[in-house]
C-alpha cells in the first residue's frame, strides 16, 4: 500500500444555488471551498473547527454520503467517482464513519445483533457462523460484554453506545475511520475512556483516523497533525506541538486561548 | 441510564403497552365491545339463529321483545336480531378490509415518497393530494357508478378514498426517520435503498401506521353503512347494517325499531373502535407515554411528612438543607437527590460538577419547584432564599418568585427558546411577567439587555428569530431573559456544554463578569472541570445524587480528596499535555480495575 489512506485535492461542495422554476437564481452556500488535505496510512489527523465552519460536510463527502460539486478525492488510492459506481458497499468496504451522537445512529428498534450483522454479512461478506464469532471478537475489542448483543440501544449509556458504533465501524473490516466529533456528546470520564480506546483499536487494528473536532486538548491527546478550519477553508496544517506553540492563523490562535484550562485563572 | 437498567431489570415491552392499555379504562372498555361484537359476528353461523333473509308477510313488524323474535321483526317479516348479527358481521369484515387495503398502499406511498424526496415525492403527493380535493363521498359514488353497485365495489371505493390519509400520515413521520443518523449508518453499512426503507425505516413506521388504522376503522365502517344506505353497497335481500338502516327508514314512525336497533349497532362498533383507538394511540405514541398525558402539576409536589433542617448559612442567597428529591415508580420512589446540603452567598460562584445522572440537574430544577411532578417528589429537606423557606411558599408565590428572584439559564437555547417569536419579544416577554411597564419602555429595557449581554447591533437583532441566531447568540439572548428582572440567584444548567470551546470561553467571560458587577449569586452546573477552573469560587463535587467533596476551587483542584473528583479531574484534557494525557488515563483507569 503506497498510496495515502485519503487523498483530496481542491475538494468543494455548494449546497443551493442553480435556477429556481421562475429562472431567479438560488441563494448558494459553500460549505466546503477548495480544499486539499491528505491522510496518511497509520496517522491520526485532526480537523479542528468551529460548528458550520464545513468539518462534518468534508467528512460526509468522504464516506459517499455527499457528492463533491468539484475536485478530487481518492480512498486508498481508488477514485472515489468509480467507488460511487461500484455501488454503496463499495466505499463502505474501504472506509467508515461514526456518528457524533452515538444513540441518533443505531436504529432504536435493533438489537445490537442486528446492526454488527448488517456490515459483517454485507459488507465483510462472512457466513454466519463467521459473524458470530466476529461479533464477540469485535465486542471484546471494544470492551463491551457478551449480553450486550440481544440488547436494544436505548439500555446503553452514551458511551457504551458510542463503543457499539466504533465496533459498527470496525465490523466493515475497512482500515480507514472518519470519526466525527465522537467524543463530545459524552462526559469527561467516558469521553477519556473512548479515546484511550481508540488509540489502542488503531495499534491493534493497524488503522488510521481522520478525527474531527472543536476541542483542541481532546485533539492534542490524540493527533498526529492538526488540520484547522475555518469557513470552508483549511486555514493552517502542522503537527499538534507547533501549532499550539506557535499558532499562525488568528482563529487558531483564538482556538487556543479559548481552551479551557485547569487552574488557569 | 445504565444505572437505571441495572436497578430495575425491564420488562418486555408489548406487557408493559398490554397493562398501559388495560389501565386506561375507556380503551379497555372498548376492547371488550368490540371483542364481544366480532366474538358474535364470527359465531354467527353457529347460533340458533333464524334464516336472516326468510320473509313472513304475516309477522311483520313485529315489536322488540316478541316471542320467537327477540328484537322484533322487519317490513318483510324477517328477524331483525339475526339480520343485525349477520350484517353486523359484514360491515366488519368490508370496513376492517377497507381498512388493511388502504393501509397497505397508502403507507407504501408515504413512506416511498418521504424516503425518496424530491421529485418521487413531488409526484405521488400531487397525486393524493388530487385524490384528496374530491369529497369523499362523491369520489366513492364515482367509483361505485363506474364499478356498478354492490359490497365489493363498495369496499374499493372506501380503500380508495382513505388511501390519502395513510399516506399524508406516514409520509410526514418518513421524512423526519429518512435523515436521521441511523438511516446514514446503514448506508454506510452496504444496504440497498429498498433494505433500508423495509428493514429501517419501516419497524419505526410502523407504530403510525398501526394509529391511523385504529384511528380510521371507525370511520370506514360507517362509510360502508352509508355507502349500503344508499342502496350502493349491499344488495337486497342480502343483511349489512347501513342497508337495514336504509330499509327501516321508511317505517321510522310506525315501527322505529327497524331503523333503531342497527343503528345502535353501528354507533356500538364505532364508538368501541374509536375508544380502543385512541387507547392504542397513547400506549403506542412515545410522546404520551412518556408522560405528556400526566400533566406535570404548577410545583413539584413536597412529601407531607418532610423533615425541614434548620438554616445553617443565614447571609447566603440560596441555601440547599438536606435536600432528598425522587421520582415516583408505581408505589416506589427512586432517588435522584440523597441528602444535598449547600448554599451560594451573594456575588458568589459555586460549581455543581457531577457526570450525567448524578442529579445535580435535579437539585437545581428542585430550588425553584421546577421538577415535573408527577413523578418528581420532594421528600425531605429545605430551600432557603435569604432564610425564607421555599417549600412552604404558598404555590402564587413560588410561581411569582421563578424569574425574578430565581432565574434559570440552560443547556440547550435553540429548544428554550420559542422558535416563532422574536428573541427581543421573548426577553420582553420575561419582563412583563413581573413588572409593570408600558410597551415602548418594554422594548427599550429589553434591547438595553441584549446589548449588555454583547449581543451588536441589539435593536436589530431583536427582530430577529432564535433560528437566524449562532449558538453563542442564543445563549445570550437567555442570559437576558434571566437578567431582566435582576434576580438574587441566576442557575446556570450547563450553559456552555452545546457551544464551541471559543464561544464557550466567551460565554463564561460574560457570566463572570455579570455575575460580579450586579453582586448576583451564581450557582453553575457542569461536568468539565475546566469550566469550573475558570469560572467558579467554589466548587461541590456530586456523585450518585450525593454531595463528596466540596471547598474552594483552587484548592479542590490542587488537592482532591474523594477518588471521584481526582478522577474527574485527571479526565479533562489540557493543552500542552500532547500523549502524555492518554497514558495518565490509562494509568487512572488500570488502577481503578485493579481496585474494584
Amino acid at each position: 500500500m503506497t498510496a495515502d489512506a485519503i487523498e483530496i485535492r481542491d475538494l468543494s461542495k455548494t449546497f443551493g444555488g442553480g435556477k429556481s422554476l421562475f429562472g431567479r437564481a438560488r441563494h448558494a452556500v459553500d460549505a466546503v471551498k477548495s480544499v486539499s488535505l491528505t491522510l496518511r496510512h497509520g496517522e491520526t489527523l485532526a480537523l479542528v473547527g468551529e460548528s458550520g465552519s464545513g468539518k462534518s460536510t468534508l467528512a460526509r463527502m468522504l464516506v459517499g454520503l455527499e457528492t463533491p460539486t468539484s475536485g478530487s478525492l481518492a480512498i486508498g488510492g481508488r477514485d472515489a467517482g468509480s467507488l460511487r459506481r461500484e455501488g454503496p458497499k463499495a466505499f463502505g468496504r474501504m472506509i467508515q464513519y461514526v456518528f457524533q451522537d452515538p444513540v441518533a445512529s443505531l436504529n432504536p428498534r435493533k438489537t445490537v445483533r442486528d446492526i454488527l450483522e448488517t456490515p459483517l454479512a454485507l459488507l465483510a461478506g462472512h457466513a454466519p457462523s463467521r459473524r458470530r464469532a466476529r461479533m464477540q471478537e469485535l465486542l471484546d475489542a471494544v470492551r463491551m460484554p457478551a449480553d450486550a448483543l440481544s440488547r436494544y440501544p436505548h439500555e446503553f449509556s452514551g458511551g457504551q453506545a458510542q463503543r457499539i458504533a466504533i465496533a459498527r465501524a470496525l465490523a466493515a473490516e475497512a482500515r480507514i475511520l472518519v470519526l466525527d466529533e465522537p467524543v463530545s456528546a459524552l462526559d469527561v470520564s467516558v469521553q477519556a475512556q473512548v479515546l484511550l480506546l481508540l488509540r489502542d483499536l488503531k495499534a491493534h487494528f493497524g488503522l488510521s483516523y481522520l478525527f474531527i473536532s472543536h476541542d483542541l486538548a481532546v485533539v492534542e491527546a490524540i493527533s498526529d497533525r492538526v488540520a484547522v478550519m475555518y469557513f470552508g477553508e483549511i486555514v493552517e496544517t502542522a503537527p499538534p506541538a507547533r501549532l499550539f506553540a506557535d499558532p499562525r492563523h488568528a482563529y487558531t490562535r483564538r482556538l487556543v486561548a479559548s481552551a479551557p484550562r485547569i487552574g488557569g485563572k | 441510564m445504565s444505572a437505571r437498567a441495572a436497578t430495575a431489570p425491564p420488562a418486555s415491552p408489548r406487557l408493559t403497552a398490554w397493562r398501559l392499555l388495560a389501565n386506561n379504562r375507556l380503551a379497555a372498555a372498548g376492547l371488550c365491545l368490540i371483542l364481544l361484537i366480532a366474538l358474535l359476528a364470527l359465531l354467527v353461523p353457529l347460533l340458533p339463529l333464524p334464516d336472516p333473509d326468510a320473509t313472513a308477510p304475516a309477522e311483520r313488524l313485529k315489536p322488540v321483545l316478541t316471542e320467537g323474535h327477540l328484537l322484533g321483526t322487519d317490513q318483510l317479516g324477517r328477524d331483525i336480531l339475526s339480520r343485525l348479527l349477520w350484517g353486523a358481521r359484514i360491515s366488519l369484515a368490508v370496513g376492517l378490509t377497507a381498512t388493511l387495503i388502504a393501509a397497505v398502499l397508502g403507507s407504501a406511498v408515504g413512506i416511498v415518497a418521504g424516503y425518496a424526496g424530491g421529485r418521487a415525492d413531488n409526484l405521488m403527493m400531487r397525486g393524493i393530494d388530487m385524490l384528496m380535493a374530491f369529497p369523499y363521498i362523491l369520489l366513492a359514488l364515482a367509483i361505485v357508478a363506474a364499478l356498478g353497485p354492490g359490497l365489493m365495489n363498495a369496499l374499493y371505493a372506501i380503500a380508495v378514498v382513505n388511501i390519502p390519509f395513510f399516506a399524508r400520515n406516514v409520509r410526514g413521520v418518513t421524512l423526519g426517520y429518512a435523515h436521521r443518523e441511523f438511516v446514514d449508518a446503514a448506508r454506510l453499512s452496504g444496504k440497498r435503498p429498498l433494505s433500508i426503507v423495509v428493514t429501517e425505516v419501516l419497524p419505526n413506521v410502523l407504530p403510525v401506521i398501526v394509529i391511523t388504522m385504529s384511528t380510521t376503522a371507525g370511520w370506514m365502517i360507517l362509510e360502508t353503512a352509508g355507502l349500503s344506505f344508499l342502496g350502493l353497497g349491499a344488495q337486497p335481500p342480502q343483511a349489512d347494517l347501513g342497508s337495514m338502516l336504509g330499509e327501516g327508514r321508511a317505517q321510522l314512525f310506525t315501527a322505529p325499531h327497524v331503523s333503531i336497533v342497527p343503528g345502535i349497532m353501528i354507533f356500538l362498533i364505532v364508538i368501541s373502535l374509536n375508544l380502543l383507538g385512541d387507547g392504542i394511540r397513547d400506549v403506542l405514541d412515545p410522546r404520551l407515554r412518556s408522560g405528556a398525558l400526566a400533566r406535570p402539576g404548577p410545583v413539584t409536589h413536597v412529601a407531607p411528612g418532610r423533615a425541614a433542617p434548620r438554616n445553617t448559612a443565614k447571609d447566603a442567597a440560596l441555601s440547599i438543607e438536606g435536600l432528598e428529591t425522587g421520582f415516583r415508580r408505581g408505589r416506589d420512589v427512586l432517588p435522584a437527590v440523597r441528602g444535598v446540603s449547600l448554599n451560594v452567598r451573594p456575588g458568589e460562584c459555586l460549581g455543581l460538577i457531577g457526570e450525567s445522572g448524578s442529579g445535580k440537574s435535579v437539585t437545581a430544577l428542585s430550588v425553584m419547584g421546577l421538577v415535573a411532578s408527577p413523578p418528581g417528589l420532594i421528600r425531605n429537606g429545605a430551600i432557603y432564599l435569604k432564610d425564607e423557606d421555599v417549600l412552604t411558599m404558598p404555590e402564587t408565590r413560588l410561581i411569582a418568585s421563578r424569574g425574578s428572584r430565581v432565574a434559570y439559564v440552560f443547556q440547550d437555547p435553540l429548544t428554550t427558546l420559542h422558535p416563532m417569536m422574536p428573541v427581543g419579544q421573548q426577553v420582553e416577554e420575561a419582563i412583563a411577567a413581573h413588572q409593570l411597564l408600558g410597551a415602548a419602555e418594554r422594548r427599550e429595557k429589553a434591547v438595553t439587555l441584549l446589548d449588555k449581554v454583547g449581543i451588536p447591533d441589539a435593536r436589530e437583532r431583536a427582530r430577529h428569530y432564535p433560528h437566524q441566531l449562532s449558538g453563542g447568540q442564543r445563549q445570550r439572548v437567555g442570559i437576558a431573559m434571566a437578567l431582566a428582572n435582576d434576580p438574587e440567584v441566576i442557575v446556570a444548567d450547563e450553559p456552555t456544554t452545546a457551544l464551541d470551546v471559543t464561544v464557550q470561553a466567551r460565554i463564561l467571560e460574560l457570566l463572570r463578569d455579570l455575575q460580579r458587577e450586579r453582586g448576583m449569586a451564581l450557582l453553575f452546573i457542569t461536568h468539565d472541570f475546566g469550566v469550573v477552573s475558570e469560572i467558579c469560587d467554589r466548587v461541590a463535587v456530586m456523585k450518585d445524587g450525593e454531595i463528596v467533596e466540596t471547598g474552594e476551587t483552587r484548592q479542590v483542584l490542587a488537592d482532591p480528596q474523594h477518588a471521584y473528583t481526582k478522577r474527574l479531574i485527571a479526565c479533562v484534557p489540557e493543552l500542552g499535555t500532547g500523549d502524555r494525557f492518554l497514558e495518565r488515563v490509562a494509568g487512572l483507569f488500570r488502577r481503578e480495575a485493579q481496585v474494584s
